[in-house]
């Protein structure tokens, strides 16, 4: 009952054969540029003698900061490539009018669309926001690491794999033609008997053990390494953001494990559960697959809610107002975000009673969106506005997501939504809402919190260029999506045969080049701050900041807090600052931390091994590679040497050292 | 093709706040596109309705965001500053109750419009003031979704179309739905909004034309490499017009049966439009229940069968009889006369559908009793 075809498949490579290179020239050439640059990466590595510092310094670190650090870097590589996806996608779809084909087949285009979302939610937005909450919430809540800094670090390495089997189905075999939620029966053996779908289920299966673990660690990190005397309602709200965006993801993520997994079977072992015949439905797949994507919107989008929060009250100089009404709407978001899913599908035919729960269910979650929304406002009011690039960021998130919010509302109105629904106004409604709220937010906090990741300043300049690109490409590219979405034109066309409409793709076109501006000028930013970084230097608290994180020296030691702060109010670093706290200077004690380990990259590389093979079905490998997880993951629970202690004098050196830049400062600040 | 979008929702862009270049470009077809149908129309009044109501607590919140961001910058030493301003209850009442009552509004309007459009319910009017009434029998049309094309089948007209939808104006339309093989979803923006095809499973959809035209359909949700392609003309004609492009399409000729339906069954991309004079009584359904094939038994049989109790282990010999689709697209082999054979052969074997017939006796009973080493007979041999 093996699914595999017979004319091609061989014990040694699976399915694997000449005929999974590809041959599309545009391919060829990105094989080729990526290979020649991979290479010449590598090169310099060597010459440099990098790969023992990348090793024992980041690969198997288990810092919590340098694992978010990673995940930053990891979000940022992939988002060039989806970003790559969407501009050939705005390409194509200028060009191809009047007859034209444009230059993608449909072959092609069909797996770049599906590669764009993928890659955007799993391998850019998620990283980034899990990178964040892994950097920023110890720090908070003044721990010195996760609960379990090893998962940590393992569940890094399983969404870098994830991000390698979707770059691998660029250069062997294809990925998957059929939208970025593969819904059968399309995404089935039938319809899709090539490996696209098997790389699409196996590279997020993979990483999503990792997203799944490191919403376990952050959960157990936020509930039980709080610093003493920070009660819940005293967190921090990026904090209590991130908790509940762990706690959605926990929920949520084995609903698509699961799903995709029924998937694999069908495809692989002839199950039926989402087949035609043999009584399976295609319905249940894609009522699951919404359980886990709804929410999923939600994990992207809360603690983004926090970053926000975060910076304006900072650069408000102000507690955040409406503390408790902004805890309790995020919790209320949370909750709602998991009977809204069938929003998604009002035209399967659900019964009236069944679309109007769920659109009227959808409208009570803008209730406290909304409220959120005012509390930023009200924050700013009677505020002293300082517009740093963060700040600047969060105004241009409120006035976009607004309107992300709106179009938002008018697709929960069922009947509306058959008019809406597919339509180029629904890409136009989410891209405002992800560009706008996700993508903004992560702007805004690389530009607030680089400088303590780093110790100095992004560079001005270039952040306001990529920010005016951003802001005002954003709406060029997305305003002729929305108007051709209310002009009854559908997502995903290839070809178009009325000319009317080109002039519209045009501009969204040009939309995209002024967006590719923007992360030019984005890169240029943190090249030229990382040139000039002596000149950009910063101490612990460039920004006036409110929360724990802003107490430490930037960078902060691997430690992050020599002692353990007590904190008796909420914004516990503002409270100690008005407080005058002094910081202790003796009396340093050695500290435990976890040791690095190799186990967290070598199990993560089976596992991508593993993927790799059942996408292929190369059933040895898969075989050999699930018993090397097996076994070396049980070789490593004998591994009793898992700590060691920062000696006491080694702590006092550090401290005394940002005792005496300290002092430096404050005499250089008073001359 | 040179059909131009139609665009039921153009009354938003005319009356949106896009800018003075949209307008322009708006205007240009405006009188053109209006919806033709009533379904349409009010759908596109209702978006223009929430987005109104909405618009309510958005401009609002977009003004104050843009003054308070203004007015409380650090550079403006006029601006009052309070950094102990941090809660108010008179504040937090305003910004929950405020967005409540808009919800409420448009929750009620929600539920009460998405009862009366629920497109599976029958029409209550055809136009305002114009209530459906006993003598408005309503045209009967079952879509098929094909790879990548469009069948309509006129059951009563006993016609049948590919890529070319002919509605008559005035008179209340019944659709009937399904795919033969991925998910579509059938739209036709100036009539109605869209719902799904699905294999195996009927879907409805209930509209009117009120304005005789032409007015592009097409799929709107992505199924495959000739997904672009897969769109379709639908002519509002005049009730006479109607009555002659039947009588035009009777008169051409072409049978669409079985065999000649999976023939237009394989997949093809652009496919032209044409006709068929005459069309199988149940073929509608038999795509439905995923047994056009010769030698394929019914989904609703089985069904049946199960619901009885199911035929135990005889039950095994019905695998080749429900296969569909689960070695590749179906109904892609030629019909030759082998495969003919082959499938009247695999038909004989069809004990359980022919027991099917025999009424509400156990079946369990009757069927032979299976083992799985033994080689399955037949018991009609």
């Amino acid at each position: 009952m093996i699914a595999h075809h017979p004319a091609t498949w061989s014990p040694l490579l699976g399915r694997l054969g000449i005929d999974a290179i590809p041959h599309e020239p545009i391919v060829i050439g990105t094989f080729f540029a990526v290979a020649l640059g991979g290479a010449a990466v590598l090169a310099l590595l060597t010459y440099f003698k990098l790969w023992g510092y990348l090793w024992k310094e980041w690969f198997t670190s288990v810092d919590h900061k340098k694992i978010g650090i990673m995940y930053m870097v990891l979000g940022l590589i992939m988002f060039l490539r989806g970003f790559a996806d969407a501009v050939m996608m705005r390409g194509q779809q200028a060009m191809a009018f009047n007859g034209s084909q444009g230059f993608l087949t449909s072959e092609h285009f069909d797996q770049v669309f599906t590669a764009h979302g993928v890659i955007m939610i799993f391998f850019v937005a998620m990283p980034f926001v899990t990178g964040l909450m892994n950097y920023v919430v110890p720090l908070q809540i003044g721990a010195r690491d996760v609960s379990f800094p090893f998962l940590n670090n393992f569940s890094f390495w399983m969404t870098v794999g994830g991000a390698v089997l979707v770059m691998a189905s660029l250069f062997l075999g294809e990925f998957a033609r059929t939208g970025w939620l593969a819904y059968p029966p399309l995404s089935g053996l039938a319809y899709s008997p090539d490996v696209g779908v098997d790389y699409y289920i196996w590279s997020l299966q993979v990483a999503g053990v990792g997203t799944t673990l490191s919403g376990v660690n952050l959960i157990a990190t936020i509930l039980k390494l709080r610093a003493p005397g920070m009660s819940m309602m005293k967190m921090p709200v990026f904090t209590w953001t991130a908790l509940v965006t762990n706690v959605l993801i926990v929920a949520a993520f084995p609903v698509l494990t699961v799903v995709l997994a029924l998937l694999g079977l069908d495809r692989t072992l002839h199950t039926n559960f989402f087949t035609n015949d043999f009584g399976g439905s295609a319905m249940l797949y894609v009522n699951l697959i919404w359980i886990w994507g709804h929410p999923e919107v939600y994990i992207l989008v809360l603690p983004i809610f926090g970053v926000f929060s975060e910076i304006t009250a900072t650069f408000c100089g102000k507690r955040l107002f409406g503390y408790s009404s902004m805890v309790y709407a995020t919790v209320v978001i949370g909750v709602l975000s998991y009977i809204v899913w069938l929003h998604h599908f009002f035209t399967m035919g659900s019964g009236a009673s069944v679309n109007s729960f769920f659109g009227i269910s959808t409208m009570v979650i803008s209730i406290p969106t909304g409220a959120k929304m005012f509390n930023w406002l009200f924050t700013m009011y009677k505020g002293r506005i300082r517009y740093e690039l963060p700040m600047m960021w969060t105004v241009a998130f409120m006035l976009t997501f607004v309107i992300g919010g709106m179009t938002g509302v008018m697709l929960a109105v069922p009947p509306a939504d058959f008019v809406l629904h597919n339509s180029l106004f629904l890409i136009a409604h989410f891209h405002n809402v992800i560009i706008g709220g996700v993508v903004f937010g992560v702007f805004a906090a690389i530009n607030y919190w680089w400088p303590k990741a780093f110790g100095f300043r992004l560079n001005q300049f270039w952040g306001k260029v990529q920010f005016w690109c951003w802001l005002v490409g954003f709406w060029v590219a997305f305003t002729p999506v929305y108007i051709l979405g209310l002009m009854g034109v559908t997502r995903r066309m290839r070809v178009f045969d009325d000319p009317s409409l080109q002039i519209w793709y045009v501009i969204a076109a040009f939309g995209a080049l002024l967006i590719a501006a923007g992360i030019g000028a984005m890169l240029l930013q943190f090249g030229i701050s990382i040139w000039k970084r002596d000149e950009y230097k910063v101490e612990g608290d460039p920004w006036e900041g409110r929360t724990l994180e802003w107490s430490t020296s930037s960078p902060p030691p691997e430690y992050n807090f020599a002692f353990t702060p007590k904190i008796h109010e909420l914004d516990a670093w503002s409270d100690m600052k008005a407080k005058g706290v002094a910081r202790p200077t003796e009396g340093f004690r050695a500290i435990l931390m976890p040791k690095n380990t190799w186990a967290g990259i070598v199990i993560a590389g089976m596992a991508t091994a593993c993927g790799f093979a059942m996408i292929w079905q190369i059933w040895w490998l898969a075989a050999l590679s699930l018993a090397s997880i097996v076994a070396t993951a049980i070789f490593h629970t004998f591994n009793y040497n898992r700590t060691f202690h920062i000696p006491a004098e080694h702590v006092a050196e550090v401290e005394a050292a940002r005792t005496a830049q300290l002092a430096a400062l404050s005499k250089g600040g008073a001359a | 093709m040179s059909t131009p979008i139609s665009t039921p929702l153009r009354r938003i862009r005319v009356a949106g706040a896009a800018a003075a270049l949209l307008m322009l470009s708006a205007c240009e077809h405006a009188n053109i596109f209006e919806p033709s149908g009533d379904v349409a129309q009010r759908q596109a009044h209702l978006v223009l309705l929430s987005t109104g109501l909405m618009l309510l607590i958005i401009v609002p919140v977009m003004l104050l965001t843009a003054f308070f961001a203004w007015h409380f910058r650090a550079g403006n030493r006029d601006a009052s500053y309070d950094p102990e301003f941090h809660h108010s209850t008179k504040v937090e009442l305003v910004v929950w109750s405020a967005p409540l009552a808009i919800i409420i509004a448009l929750g009620s309007v929600t539920w009460v419009y998405t009862h009366l459009l629920d497109p599976f319910r029958p029409l209550d009017r055809l136009a305002e003031g114009q209530p459906v009434t006993a003598a408005d029998k309503p045209l009967e049309v079952e879509v098929v979704a094909l790879d990548w094309k469009w069948l309509f089948i006129y059951p009563e007209q006993k016609v049948a179309s590919v890529n070319e939808l002919a509605l008559p104006t005035g008179r209340p339309v019944h659709f009937r739905l399904t795919s033969a093989t991925v998910m579509n979803s059938f739209f036709v923006p100036a009539i109605a909004g869209q719902i799904y095809a699905m294999p195996g499973m009927a879907s409805q959809l209930n509209a009117v034309v009120n304005k005789p035209g032409t007015f592009r359909g097409f799929s709107a949700n992505y199924s495959g490499a000739g997904f672009s392609q897969m769109h379709f003309n639908t002519l509002g004609l005049e009730p006479a017009a109607f009555d002659k492009w039947v009588a035009d399409t009777k008169a051409a000729g072409g049978n669409l049966d079985a065999a000649t339906y999976l023939k237009l069954a394989e997949p093809t991309i652009a496919e032209p439009v044409h006709h068929f004079g005459a069309v199988s009584a149940d073929l509608f359904d038999k795509v439905v229940n995923l047994c056009v094939e010769p030698g394929k038994m019914c989904v609703n049989q089985m069904a049946m069968l199960d619901a009885r109790g199911g035929t135990g282990k005889a039950g095994l010999f019905n695998l080749a009889q429900l296969t569909y689709d689960k070695d590749g697209r179906p109904n892609l082999t030629p019909l030759t006369a082998a495969r003919q054979a082959q499938l009247d052969q695999r038909l004989n074997k069809a004990f359980v559908a022919a027991l099917c017939a025999t009424g509400p006796a156990p079946l369990a009973a009757k069927a032979p009793k299976l083992t799985l080493s033994q080689p399955a007979p037949s018991p009609l041999s």
